[in-house]
């Protein structure tokens, strides 16, 4: 097995002991769910967007270190992006877990996710808070279910 | 009357071997055991002299295979004390033999106004198949109470009772709950619904292979269990029904096997258990089944009950003493089966897992097929140790230090 250090860095740590915009968020005019149901991971999230552009983001669930963090860091990088600007941030997240190959500059702290790649049963994880972003994002307030959903 | 480790260790071929380094720790049976070379050797056997389809043919091959086939169906039978091996039906599994009985039983016997009466801790298979059933119905499925804000008082005797009238038709149950370990009176529960006159099923997938179980003293309608967690093969699994339930229920499958004569315009059924086998049946799997019955009793069952019991009471000590767990189920020294579910406030089952496993140690992490328990409970998901024959005292160790190291990982 790949060292354990590569997936819990230090920055997934901190993000899952300290969650960032974790709870409701009362401006919210879109909210979706997404559904882990082989594992029982939720994450709900809150978005406030301003016309194309998602001006707050918040998050609630439970789920492991991965799925806390994930989400946790995705709110800090998808504030103040336009809805096609999250959907190519996303696409490059998604690149990043299941592959490794990260393009540090425009991942940031993002690239502490590199490490999933190495355990593919954690892939589901590290995107469950992202499909339910993109989801209430395109005003698909349906519930994401990652295994309905393509990685 | 203590079990000879070393020699049943021995019997293992899977255990001797190293996960990311470390020598294996299994503690998953409660989700598959693993099996005795003894179990691999019929199946080897079979395939390599026996191999034929049953029931059908005139020639050699044919009628070993189905006396081997029928003398599996007679070594379950006495395994659980039937009183007739044709009481004894193949299936999938488990949840294929609660099915059976959901389907064809429920179909021919619940009514609009019936109850389905079932507990609060089921595994999704014995409680599913419930929902659809009394849904075709138009029965009520209502629930028999757990006590406890752990789950630690069991099932909640006074209710059973409030909720046990005549209009209960069925009432299924477990007799071992797979996430909180909880023993069920299952004789008792019987004699009671006995008593207003409704058909009991019991779950046994988790206690089959535990220790001894005999469906005549239990007195129930209908038993489930699966070989894969008795030291048996996946894909195999018994319903027990009684003979005289059996006699009057209408097939689930129909096909090839299963018929006395067909004509164009109808057909007419066998008896059990044939009636209710249609198709070729897994025949290697119902041989390396009495083959796992062959190696339980001469371990010897009241042994491996006693092993068990031994090593949860020690995994419950050691356990207890780790900071901030929270333990399901029965309380520290009351009578519970052999595993364990926890949660730690910090750390996720899933990351708990993960890191067990690099330490070679093999635990479930999640809602173990139990998602309406979990949410009573308020919890998501809980890592389950589960023990068998084969484990050891310095397993539970292992498990206790890989724990400590987790603890103090997330603790930072
Ligand atoms: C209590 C209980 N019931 C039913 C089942 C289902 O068994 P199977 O998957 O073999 O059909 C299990 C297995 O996890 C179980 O633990």
């Amino acid at each position: 097995m790949q060292d354990l250090t590569d997936l819990y860095q230090s920055v997934i740590l901190d993000h899952n002991r300290r969650p960032r915009n974790r709870g409701k968020l009362p401006t919210a005019n879109r909210v979706a769910h997404g559904d882990n149901p082989s594992c029982g991971d939720q994450c709900t999230v809150y978005l406030r967007l301003d016309g194309d552009r998602i001006g707050e983001i918040s998050f609630e669930g439970s789920g492991c270190a991965i799925s806390q963090a994930s989400a946790s860091l995705m709110t800090l990088n998808l504030k103040g992006k336009t809805v096609p600007e999250a959907e190519a941030l996303y696409a490059d997240v998604h690149r990043l877990v299941t592959t490794g190959k990260v393009d540090e500059d425009n991942l940031s702290d993002l690239a502490a996710l590199a490490g999933v790649h190495q355990f593919p049963a954690r892939i589901k994880c590290a995107t469950l808070g992202w499909h339910a972003a993109l989801n209430a994002a395109k005003g698909d307030p349906i519930t994401a279910t990652t295994e309905t959903h393509k990685d | 009357m203590t079990l000879d480790l070393t020699k049943t260790r021995a019997d293992f071929p899977i255990l001797h071997q190293q996960v990311n380094g470390q020598p294996l720790v299994y503690l998953d049976n409660g989700a598959t055991s693993q099996k005795p070379r003894q179990v691999i050797d019929a199946l080897v056997r079979y395939y390599e002299h026996d191999n034929s389809n049953v029931h059908r043919g005139l020639h050699a091959l044919s009628m070993r295979a189905t006396d081997a086939y029928e003398g599996a169906r007679a070594r379950v039978a006495k395994f659980i004390n039937a009183a007739d091996p044709a009481e004894v039906l193949f299936t999938r599994g488990t949840t294929e033999s609660i099915n059976l009985v959901a389907r064809s039983w429920g179909h021919a016997h619940l009514k609009p106004g019936d109850v389905v009466l079932t507990t609060e801790f089921e595994h999704h298979s014995n409680l599913v198949p419930w929902q659809q059933a009394a849904k075709a119905a138009g029965a009520t499925l209502k629930y028999v109470p757990l006590l406890g804000a752990d789950g630690e008082g069991g099932l909640d005797m006074a209710a059973l009772d409030r909720l046990l009238t005549p209009q209960v038709k069925l009432f299924a149950f477990t007799h071992i709950s797979n996430t909180l370990g909880t023993i069920n009176p299952v004789a008792e529960l019987c004699r009671r619904a006995r008593a207003v006159g409704a058909v009991t099923v019991i779950d046994a997938a988790q206690s089959i292979g535990h220790g001894p179980l005999d469906v005549q003293a239990i007195g129930c309608d209908f038993l489930a269990f699966s070989g894969h967690k008795m030291c048996g093969p996946t894909g195999i699994g018994v319903l027990y029904g009684r003979r005289a339930l059996l006699d009057k229920l209408a097939p689930d499958e129909t096909g090839g096997g299963m018929v006395v004569s067909v004509t164009y315009e109808g057909a007419t059924w066998k008896p059990a258990p044939e009636r209710f086998e249609a198709g070729t049946p897994n025949v290697a799997g119902a041989i390396g089944l009495g083959a796992a019955c062959d190696y339980l009793d001469s371990v010897g069952r009241e042994r491996i009950a006693a092993h068990d019991d031994a090593l949860v009471r020690i995994a419950m000590e050691k356990l207890s003493a780790l900071p901030g767990i929270r333990i399901i189920g029965p309380r520290k020294g009351a009578e519970r089966s052999g595993l364990v579910s926890f949660a730690f406030e910090n750390v996720h089952a899933h990351d708990i897992v993960t890191f067990a496993d690099e330490d070679g140690v093999a635990l479930r992490g999640g809602h173990h097929c139990n998602q309406p328990l979990m949410r009573k409970l308020g919890l998501t998901s809980t890592t389950r140790a589960s023990f068998y024959l084969y484990n050891t005292e310095h397993e539970i160790d292992r498990l206790v230090t890989s724990l400590r190291r987790i603890q103090n990982f997330f603790a930072g």
